[in-house]
């Protein structure tokens, strides 16, 4: 490895449990988030962090959550674009409800709204498993986006259906952080803050017995019950807490990222994108559900360039039938070689390298 | 192991459970046909008899997994009626599975952790800090875990995920897991089946010394008759879902429809 663990003795059970028990991983950790923080805004442009950055953090965000569903909970679930636009409409109705509401309040008050559109559309999976239950979400996707589509109240009346971010400021500065005034910069900082407090407390959840609780019922669902974990309750906790995350993803999506609410961004194939996410970036995992999206955020950008950097001339329709190609061969190869995605692998060559270069 | 026969015989209590008159069927099966038995605190009983005798179905029946249609269970002198598995579980009764039932993607120190879940009481938002009270019980639990890590010795495979694991010790897992939740009344569904010589010696010594040190009631099925004979207390027949004899290991071994049974005499004679 690139550095070793050796002398790092843990004394404590605390010190056991620590997320980063080595400290060369929590300096990197740290080093990566300073670089987030500080080198991003300030030595990329507003384009870079509108098309990489922004997408990145929302997505990551959207992953979490599904991935705390289906990868923790082993619930499979296809609503994840209908939770996202719950979310970000239910930020939108607030947000002009209650002009008064502080953004960061917003954002958190539509996550627990999603929550409980999620528990709603969570009640079936008692009684259904597996495809069935896809399909029975599935419904919670077409229903919501229909619902919002229909329902002029959900978007104030407005004649167009599509609606844009009210201006909001940071809570107790003037600092604009949502609409038109807003600095790409600052909406990517409260972007960065949101997901990396939220995925610490995933962390934290799945760490802890209700993460052990979701894992037991998606790893063995009658012996869970036989140990006296309520089948009932921890399906819908996933549920809510998944949603949560993807309603706060919805939120950012609208507010942040493209500034306007509307429903035909949060389809079907989003719903798809993230469970690619979650696949390929690793079932059961937090670092997945960021490698996941990165991946699939950076991949197309990636495509669309190359040709053009290997001095290729490949027109643009084929780069984008490419794409889908590549997409689809990256998942059959994943599902078939390495269920467990990026963050498996991450961990596979982790220990390889930890023996490196005298494996016994 | 007989010395202990002794010891045991004088701390074994008041009956803890008491089955009477259990009949179970699946459509025109009948699994269980009239079964009666008790269950005295501290002991050792074992159920046995032939394939398909409804032993699995009887610790089916005893932790609420299967509804009778006919009989009564009184579990501490609680008469009970239809309940589900989480509802024993929180009255302590705990078991293993005949096919491990283990979390094949937790550790072995989580699996064991998930055995402590009735008794986790901080809420999600303790949880997802981390910080405070949530942190403080998993750590108090831990403790407690590690001292069955400890007792089942299998240290070194805390953090393997127990799909990795050989066959004997997710076994010890699978028994870790349910002696994490403090039972009172512990199932064990052959807990020695597939087992080597010297791994079934030790999951005698494992339940011998859970019975002896934390004075757990024990139901176990097993099919090996020599370690049945050996750490009983009591021993329960059944054949054909009816019960051929309820008495100590050696009144049982000298019944002469037990031997039947086993022997497998016509049952038209």
């Amino acid at each position: 490895m690139l550095y070793r663990e050796a002398g790092q003795f843990k004394t404590s059970y605390a010190r056991d449990w620590a997320i980063f028990p080595i400290a060369q991983d929590r300096i990197v950790i740290l080093g990566l988030l300073a670089i987030a923080a500080v080198a991003v805004p300030v030595l990329s442009n507003d384009y870079w962090i509108g098309t990489i950055f922004m997408p990145f953090l929302v997505m990551s965000m959207a992953a979490l959550g599904l991935n705390l569903l289906t990868g923790y909970a082993g619930q499979l679930s296809l609503g994840t674009g209908g939770f996202m636009a719950t979310g970000a409409f239910a930020a939108y109705k607030l947000s002009t409800a209650f002009p008064g509401m502080p953004i960061e309040a917003v954002f958190l008050l539509s996550g627990v709204v999603t929550a409980g559109v999620g528990v709603l559309f969570g009640i079936p999976s008692l009684r259904i498993k597996g495809f069935y239950l896809a399909v029975a979400t599935l419904a919670a996707q077409f229903f919501l986006l229909w619902l919002y589509n229909k329902v002029p109240w959900f978007t104030n009346y407005s004649t167009s259906g599509v609606i844009s971010a009210p201006p909001r400021t940071i809570l107790f500065t003037d600092i604009y952080v949502t609409g038109p005034q807003a600095a790409a910069s600052t909406k990517y900082l409260f972007a960065l803050a949101l997901v990396a407090i939220l995925a610490l407390a995933a962390k934290n959840l799945v760490r802890s017995s209700i993460g052990r609780r979701w894992m037991a019922v998606r790893d063995m669902d009658i012996a869970a019950e036989i140990i006296g974990i309520k089948p009932l309750q921890t399906k819908l906790s996933a549920f809510a807490i998944s949603s949560f995350y993807c309603g706060v993803a919805g939120a950012m999506w609208a507010f942040l990222y493209t500034g306007s609410v509307e429903p035909l961004a949060f389809d079907i194939n989003r719903s798809f994108q993230v469970l690619f996410m979650i696949i390929i970036g690793g079932l059961g995992s937090i670092l997945g559900s960021f490698l996941g999206a990165g991946f699939i955020i950076a991949l197309p950008i990636l495509l669309t360039n190359a040709p053009h950097l290997l001095g290729l001339d490949i027109p643009v329709d084929v780069v984008s039938h490419l794409e889908f190609m590549i997409f689809g061969a990256l998942i059959i190869f994943f599902l078939i070689v390495e269920p467990h995605g990026l963050a498996r692998l991450w961990q596979i060559l982790k220990e390889k390298l930890r023996l490196w270069p005298f494996p016994y | 192991m007989s010395a202990t026969g002794q010891d045991t015989g004088r701390r074994i209590g008041d009956v803890v459970l008491k089955v009477d008159n259990i009949s179970l069927s699946f459509g025109g099966v009948r699994a269980l046909t009239n079964i009666s038995f008790t269950v005295r605190e501290h002991e050792i009983l074992s159920i046995i008899g032939p394939n398909g005798a409804g032993k699995s179905s009887m610790l089916n029946v005893i932790n609420g997994f299967y509804h009778p249609q006919e009989g009564v269970i009184t579990y501490k002198g609680q008469a009970r009626s239809r309940m589900r598995p989480h509802e024993a579980a929180r009255q302590g009764i705990a078991r293993t599975f005949q096919n491990i039932a283990l979390f094949k993607g937790m550790s072995a120190l989580d699996n064991i952790m998930t055995g402590r879940n009735t008794m986790m009481k901080s809420n999600i938002f303790a949880q997802a800090l981390y910080w405070g009270l949530g942190q403080k019980e998993e750590i108090a639990h831990r403790e407690h875990v590690e001292r069955i890590i400890d007792f089942l010795e299998i240290e070194s495979i805390r953090k393997t995920p127990v799909g990795r694991l050989p066959y004997g010790l997710q076994k010890r897992v699978e028994l870790g897991r349910a002696l994490a939740a403090q039972p009172e009344l512990l199932l064990l569904d052959e807990p020695m089946a597939g087992m080597n010589v010297e791994e079934k010696e030790d999951m005698c010594r494992f339940i011998l010394d859970v019975n002896d040190e934390f004075g757990t009631t024990i139901v176990l099925i097993e099919h090996d008759m020599g370690v049945v004979m050996d750490i009983s207390d009591r021993v329960v027949v059944l054949d054909y879902g009816r019960k051929l004899a309820e008495d100590v290991p050696d009144a049982v071994r000298a019944n002469q429809e037990v031997i039947d049974a086993y022997l497998g005499v016509s049952h038209a004679a």
